[in-house]
């Protein structure tokens, strides 16, 4: 049986030995893709992102547990950074994924991001596309420790959860750009500790009001408020539909139609301790709920092009600067380029000009 | 670039003294591998099971509470059972003298006691992984 064959058979040793492969880059690992890559597409990948120290690793295995025990297959993909001065990484994500080791129906893989920003690993997509094709119902990937700018996941997830915990920095943080913005599921975690419910309420009323900024009515407004004509500025009254708490949904619940937004869902915020397993069956219930919602609204078909955008737009760009390294005239350019940049003699852009042209007439 | 190396730091058994596998694994790190701990109280078959996902180059199991001669050969064993036949072990920990024959008998490349030399062991790690590095 080839390696492919495997890998669709859902063999873990297969599977293991096809993600190094990808991940090297490697002319098998090309190959296998190529093989593989029609059988993809299937699976619930979920991208869980959020501040380190917020308990990701521990939910994610929560996860794990409740999703195997509605008899769905799991795989699961803990990203930690790279060393950027030995290259070197220490992954220590397993350490709070003790259950569902042996269970042949959890496969996890920790990636090293080996130089990437973005919070993910640059052969992140071919590793998902690796479990997928192998059969895993959902596949769970969890992003280094990010802070506001590593936003990366939203662009290969179908549904992104951001993961906060009590005290982090509240009011100004909340309004911050960033992944705060990336949400379709929010979660408060540790919330046996003090400050959850203010948390939530923080983030209710954020996500409150970017939904107003988008025209909606606001879910502290019942309809006939709006039909009053009540102008949706009161905002000692949002935070009372924050305090309300961990509840799913908030106002304007999918299919109801009145939800705004760009797609019409709201994002849940919900109160877990992953360690316990509280508010993760609700959790995994927001997941469903969205996966569905972007099935009915036609999002899924939406994220899938802008997806296959995304992951060919990455592969080019990898193969241009692979190009540039692989030609030694190119490359011999490429140095006096940057010596020219450094002693100000070029700016970078009229540099990278320079490159492109060379690579053009390479090519012709 | 060459591919890191991955290694999974491994503690089997019910010891708690994970220092050493901690400061291994820091090492490890400092000089370009790729280091996957497992934390604390992991069986063979855990174990055995990460080595297998992981698909790691190297297993360093650290054991200081005496239940090596049990230990490390089943996970040897179970990650041979499983298909990881091309993997080096290396044990480290309290491990008496008259111990290591029977641990290399079982398949182990490197025994480091207490007081070893983290370079000699990145060294031999290097020197004697024994599975063509894919490029």
């Amino acid at each position: 049986m080839s390696l492919a064959d495997s890998v669709l058979a859902g063999d873990r040793r297969a599977v293991a030995r096809a993600i190094t492969l990808v991940e090297n880059g490697t002319p098998e690992g090309l190959a296998l893709l190529r093989a593989i890559y029609a059988r993809t597409g299937r699976a619930h990948v979920i991208g869980v992102t959020g501040p380190p120290g917020v308990g990701k690793s521990t939910l994610v295995d929560a996860v794990a547990t409740a999703v195997r025990r509605d008899g769905q297959t799991v795989g699961v993909i803990a990203v930690d950074p790279t060393s950027p001065f030995s290259g070197g990484a220490f992954l220590g994500d397993r350490v709070r994924m003790q259950r569902g080791v042996v269970d042949p129906g959890v496969f996890i893989r920790s990636l090293a991001t080996r130089g990437r920003l973005g919070g993910l690993s640059a052969a992140a997509r071919d590793v998902i596309h690796v479990l997928d094709a192998s059969g895993r119902d959902v596949i769970l990937v969890e992003t280094v420790g990010a802070g506001q700018a590593e936003v990366e996941v939203m662009e290969l997830a179908h549904t992104t959860v951001v993961v906060l915990a009590p005290g982090l920095g509240d009011e100004i943080q909340a309004i911050k750009a960033g992944i705060l913005e990336i949400g379709d599921v929010f979660v408060v975690n540790k919330a046996d500790r003090e400050g959850a419910d203010r948390a939530v309420a923080e983030l209710r009323f954020m996500i409150d009001m970017g939904r107003w900024r988008e025209g909606a009515p606001g879910p502290w407004l019942r309809p006939d408020e709006v039909k009053a004509g009540h102008e949706p500025g009161a905002v000692s009254t949002g935070v009372r539909a924050g305090g309300t708490g961990a509840a799913a949904g908030g106002g304007g619940a999918p299919g109801d139609g009145t939800g705004a937004g760009p797609a019409g869902w709201t994002p849940p915020v919900i109160k877990t301790v992953a360690r316990d397993g509280e508010g993760v069956g609700e959790l995994v219930e927001a997941f469903r709920a969205h996966r569905w919602h972007l099935a009915r609204t036609g999002g899924l078909e939406a994220r899938r092009q802008r997806d296959a955008e995304a992951e060919v737009r990455e592969v080019l760009l990898a193969r241009l600067v692979a190009a540039i390294a692989g030609d030694e005239r190119i490359q011999r350019l490429h140095g006096d380029l940057v010596r020219r940049v450094a002693a100000r003699e070029l700016d970078p852009h009229s540099a990278a000009e320079a490159l492109l042209e060379a690579v053009r007439t390479e090519r012709s | 670039m060459d591919r890191p190396i991955r290694v999974l730091v491994a503690k089997p058994g019910l010891d708690r003294h994970d220092r050493g596998a901690k400061v291994l694994a820091r090492a490890y790190r400092d000089a370009g591998f790729e280091v996957i701990y497992t934390g604390l109280d992991r069986s063979p078959e855990e174990i055995a099971e990460m080595a297998i996902q992981e698909d790691v180059d190297v297993v360093a199991l650290s054991i200081l509470s005496g239940a090596h001669d049990v230990l490390v050969p089943k996970v040897i064993r179970l990650c041979r059972e499983a298909g990881a036949d091309d993997v080096l072990f290396l044990a480290g920990g309290i491990i008496p003298d008259e111990d290591r024959p029977r641990l290399t008998e079982a398949g182990v490349a490197g025994v480091f006691g207490p007081g070893s030399d983290l370079d000699e062991i990145i060294r031999f790690t290097r020197e004697n992984v024994r599975r063509k590095v894919p490029r």
